[in-house]
């Protein structure tokens, strides 16, 4: 189709809503696998509609492969929700594949690739054959991929396209329309629209006669209710005038007497008179939203009359002649009363059109299309946005900060000033970072596809749940999100989950079951991959850690560290043997994804029962709430979310241990304190928690400790910066931040930190004897 | 000639393009996503055509001609579906249910505005 | 900041990626001090070029190590030249200089003693290494040439800034320090 401006404006528009539609499609695709039995005609529905968009945007842009293929699928799903094909798992399995080509598809149409046409030319034939459709015409290539595989991974395919040609594409026409033979059957000025009722009388006159035109006489007598289509009859008679002169004259006939006169009923036809160079086919054409609510008569006159003949039915002999009624079926292959679509249905329809029995769309609200109103915009901008806002926060700390140091009456005032501004500042900065929030869904939707396709490949028999999919994150993080969860999922559907007979063996159910959970959880999002699989192995976690010199030969390890060792740097390497761990591959590049966003990951296991896997994320990449605690001469900042409180420890509420280790006592119970000063080497600070400040904080694995600071410097809202943009992780600290003096500061980590405290706790146990001692007084 | 024309189809390309072109040759474009977004925004205000997609989620296009074509206010306006090559019972279903006329997507921008002329005056 | 070492490279600062002069292979390079030690790096890895200001310094870093700067919001950190190379910590004033370097995806800052003359030295005249004490390890060095009678030494950046140099000197630090 011709494009006459630039339509490269809309590109952007539609391979973004490619991308929505085809994740739609996926989604409804896997709702009617569940449902074969019963299913839900408003998915089928879902489905085309989406399909039918994106051929829609690919005619367009005459997208010549994907408008085919997608024709092709668009036509299986309409057989299937008008009825006249079953769905079987089958069928329903090629679709999902098919949904996946046309994802292809779509992605070289973006890129402006050639493709390679057996990718889709072969999945295009099954698709038809498993409908009923008569196939298409394939170029004699190599059919064999197109056999039925029920394992649809994009890897199947061999995207690195082979520059085939491309075959012209003249195909798309013919194809929808078998019965037809040859191009003959397609109007050669397919026009496109037609105007359905047409009345207007045109009085036309000019007395010229063009006597070396062509002369045709048209007869057009509408049905009385042709009016009610809302043409009009004018518009007609000035389309012919359009193709030449025309003369007409309107035959009254039919009028009724004035108070008889219905407003939307025609009476009145006419004869018009018409030369022209165009074919007969143009000025069909005029009528052609018409011709079924009328009588229509086009003779070609041969002789050219000087006069209008009045006449009104003229049964002059002439080589072409073509009658049109409603009731008819045309004489003539070219009398076609719409050229523009030769369809698989006779031609001319009746007038009394037999309705059929639509789904009403009524009561169903498809759940696809959310009645929320929206807006797209570049993430460049939102982005921009953030960084904007991040900025306004460290400008404002700024200003906050010189104010407080005014210490006098406008300094109050201000430092009053500033507060609201700090407020205002808070309020914007979490509306902005909303907007960039994204419900975790958009990754979920692919796990259960995944769990499917790899459980049935690999004879293994799983069910997954997802629950809190609506759970909202940023959207970098989701983007972050997709590798890592896709990791563990595979992981544990290859390793952890036994084979349906071992599991009967072992008295569990025959499906396994996998856990993907999400929810908010003390500032954070916590995800977790829950299976009841094998769990990790123990034995051969410990005997690859002492290959690779991760532990030494004779260090003891308690369950818990063994099993997070699977994360550690360098324990799965490309040649790991994935059944020895259980999950090797790759859970260190998980990890160091998952830290580098801010996160943290680490796992439960429980041999023979499952395993699960618990990673935590930060909300929001860019702004924290922190409290400033200074340690010796240094300061560092604590996320107040997680600070549950801090005290001055009196001396009898402490208990040391011989290995070094204090305690504090806080409402009964005893919580390890961690020794900033001695883990980050801090001079000149605080060693005893009685004469400093303990801040009580709730980490993930180790439940709750007690930092050791001087003292506290403030709360502070800050803005997070990356440490390994430019450098290497530090373990205790997450982050970096900007002060308001422009200085850096650190984020404390204060999981790492409990497990360096942990850590350093167990070297020192190891070094000393081992004995349980305990203070007296217990 | 500065027609108000409604634009209804699910898809935002396709509205685009529709409300786009017409713009460009001067009418005033008024968009919905559905059916019922279509009544919605119409309510009583008299457009002088409306152009609507046939597969709509909510309410399809042939409701909503049917709808329109009972509306004390719309019923004689002009209505064009949008309708694609093999469509071809849905574009009957768009006439019996009162369609003026009808457009096979993809069109041409010329070929829009052409049809617009034929059923506007 | 008012030291005369604060200027941005200017072709860094329109932004374009300014090509070498090909013919005859010539590169341009910034030589440094440290000490007596003359070095030269790729101008092209350049950034910036900063009076040093106060770190803030990251717990459990070998020496050379010597914090983090801001960078107009950016986290860039500082390594110590000097100590990197085995000859001690810089007691680092105003006056001393940070090259900001881009290596790899990477921005670092190296703490210099002083920028002396920025060098256009053709590769053919750039001798390899000989089996020298010049109080580093050979490997990070692309070469040697002489300017002036005085002998500079070409770093390669990239080798010494990645992961694992650091950790090899990471663990040469904790070894000569008996651990942490």
């Amino acid at each position: 189709m011709p494009q006459d401006f630039d339509l490269n404006q809309f590109k952007a528009t539609y391979f973004e809503e490619c991308r929505e539609l085809l994740d739609t499609a996926e989604e409804q695709l896997g709702v009617l696998q569940v449902q074969l039995d019963d299913v839900d005609i408003e998915t089928l529905h879902a489905v085309f509609r989406c399909v039918h968009s994106i051929k829609g945007g690919a005619g367009a842009f005459n997208f010549t492969t994907l408008i085919s293929f997608s024709h092709v699928l668009e036509t299986t799903l309409d057989l299937l929700r008008e009825g006249r094909v079953d769905l079987s798992s089958d069928l329903v399995d090629c679709l999902i594949r098919a949904n996946d080509v046309l994802g292809i598809l779509v992605h070289y149409a973006q890129n402006e690739e050639e493709i390679a046409a057996d990718i889709w030319q072969n999945i295009a034939h099954e698709l038809e054959i498993l409908s009923g459709q008569k196939p298409t015409e394939i170029a004699p290539q190599e059919t064999q991929k197109a056999t039925s595989s029920l394992i649809a991974s994009l890897s199947d395919y061999n995207l690195s396209a082979d520059e085939e040609e491309e075959q012209g594409w003249g195909l798309f026409l013919e194809n929808i329309s078998p019965g037809l033979d040859g191009d003959g059957a397609v109007e050669k000025d397919d026009q496109g629209w037609g105007l359905f009722a047409d009345e207007e009388p045109q009085i036309n006159d000019s007395a010229e006669i063009t006597s070396d035109k062509p002369h045709y006489r048209i007869r057009f007598v509408p049905e009385p209710h042709l009016l009610q289509f809302a043409n009009e009859p004018l518009l007609l008679a000035r389309e012919l005038n359009t193709l030449g002169h025309c003369h007409g004259v309107a035959d009254l006939s039919r009028l009724p007497p004035l108070n008889e006169i219905a407003p939307d009923v025609a009476y009145l036809s006419w004869t018009f008179d018409l030369y022209t160079d165009h074919d007969l086919v143009d000025i069909e054409e005029v009528f052609e939203f018409v011709i079924d609510d009328c009588v229509l008569e086009i003779e070609r006159v041969q002789d050219s009359a000087k006069d209008v003949a009045e006449d009104k039915l003229l049964t002059r002999p002439s080589t072409e002649k073509t009658i049109h009624k409603p009731d008819d079926t045309p004489e003539k292959s070219l009398a076609q009363t719409k050229p523009v679509s030769p369809s698989p249905t006779t031609p001319d329809q009746p007038v009394v059109a037999k309705h059929e029995g639509k789904k009403s769309n009524n009561d169903t609200v498809n759940t696809t299309t959310p009645a929320v109103s929206s807006i797209r915009v570049d993430l460049d901008r939102v982005d921009r946005l953030v960084n904007m806002v991040g900025e306004l926060v460290i400008t404002q700390s700024m200003l906050k900060q010189q104010a407080d140091e005014l210490a006098n009456n406008a300094g109050l005032r201000m430092t009053q000033g500033f507060e609201e501004l700090n407020a205002r500042t808070r309020e914007l900065q979490e509306s902005v970072m909303a907007i960039r929030m994204q419900p975790v869904k958009s990754v979920f939707a692919r796990m259960p596809r995944l769990v499917r396709e790899l459980s049935s490949k690999l004879g293994k028999k799983v069910d997954l749940i997802t629950a809190g999919e609506m759970t909202e994150v940023d959207k970098t993080v989701i983007e972050q999100l997709m590798d890592p969860l896709t990791h563990m999922i595979r992981n544990s559907v290859d390793h952890a989950i036994e084979m349906p007979q071992d599991r009967l063996a072992a008295g569990k159910p025959e499906r396994a079951t996998i856990q993907l959970r999400a929810e908010h959880k003390s500032g954070r999002i916590h995800i977790e991959v829950i299976d009841d699989g094998r769990g990790i192995d123990r034995e051969a976690v410990k005997a690859k850690a002492r290959e690779k010199g991760l532990i030494a030969p004779d260090e003891d390890l308690d369950d818990d560290e063994l099993d997070n060792l699977i994360f550690a740097p360098g324990f799965s390497t490309a040649q790991s043997v994935s059944d020895v761990s259980g999950r090797g591959v790759g859970m260190d590049v998980v990890r160091r994804n998952i830290v580098s966003l801010g996160g943290r990951i680490s796992v439960f296991s429980t041999p023979g029962k499952g395993a699960r896997f618990v990673m935590s994320l930060p909300l929001t990449l860019a702004v924290l709430d922190g409290m400033i605690v200074k340690c010796g001469s240094e300061k560092y900042i604590i996320a107040l979310t997680s600070i549950i409180e801090s005290i001055h420890p009196l001396k009898e509420e402490l208990k040391s241990l011989m290995n070094g280790d204090v305690l504090v006592s806080v409402r009964g119970e005893y919580i390890p304190v961690v020794n900033l000063h001695r883990l980050f080497n801090i001079k000149g600070a605080v060693t005893d928690p009685a004469e400093g400040l303990v801040v009580i904080v709730e980490t993930e694995r180790y439940g709750y400790v007690g930092i050791l600071v001087d003292e506290l410097l403030g709360q502070q809202q800050v803005v997070i910066k990356s440490l390994e943009e430019n450098y290497d992780p530090i373990a205790g600290i997450a982050a970096a931040t900007i002060m308001g003096n422009g200085k850096i500061a650190l984020i404390l980590d204060v999981d790492g930190l409990a497990e360096m405290e942990h850590g350093a706790e167990k070297r020192r146990k190891h070094a000393k004897l081992q004995q349980q001692i305990f203070l007296s007084g217990e | 000639m500065g027609l108000r024309v409604l634009a209804v189809d699910d898809s935002k390309t396709m509205r685009d393009m529709v409300g786009f072109t017409l713009k460009n040759a001067g009418h005033e474009v008024i968009e919905a996503g559905d059916g019922e977004d279509a009544l919605g925004k119409l309510g009583d205000d008299r457009v002088d055509l409306i152009i609507t997609d046939i597969n709509m989620p909510r309410m399809d296009g042939i409701e909503l001609i049917k709808a329109l074509r009972m509306h004390n206010i719309h019923k004689s306006t002009p209505i064009l579906v949008l309708t694609t090559e093999s469509d071809n019972s849905k574009k009957n279903e768009g006439r019996a249910a009162g369609a003026t006329g009808w457009i096979v997507k993809p069109f041409s921008p010329d070929k829009l505005l052409q049809v617009v002329s034929k059923v506007c005056p | 900041m008012s030291s005369p070492y604060n200027y941005l490279m200017p072709q860094h600062a329109q932004g374009r990626d300014v090509q070498q002069d090909n013919d005859d292979d010539t590169r341009q390079y910034i030589s440094f001090t440290i000490g007596k030690e003359e070095y030269g790096v790729d101008i092209m890895a350049v950034r910036e070029i900063k009076a040093w200001t106060d770190t803030t310094h990251l717990p459990n870093t070998p020496d050379f190590m010597r914090g983090v700067l801001n960078l107009r919001g950016v986290v860039v950190p500082i390594f110590d030249l000097r100590c990197r190379f085995g000859m001690g910590l810089t007691e680092a004033t105003k006056m001393h200089v940070v090259i900001i370097m881009q290596v790899g995806h990477r921005l670092v800052g190296m703490l210099v003693d002083a920028v002396s003359d920025i060098l256009s030295i053709a590769d053919n005249i750039i001798q390899e290494m000989p089996k020298m004490d010049l109080n580093i390890d050979d490997e990070y060095l692309t070469g040697l040439v002489t300017v002036n009678e005085k002998l500079v030494a070409l770093l390669n950046t990239e080798l010494l800034f990645n992961q694992q140099s650091i950790e090899d000197g990471v663990m040469l630090g904790q070894a000569a320090t008996g651990g942490k």
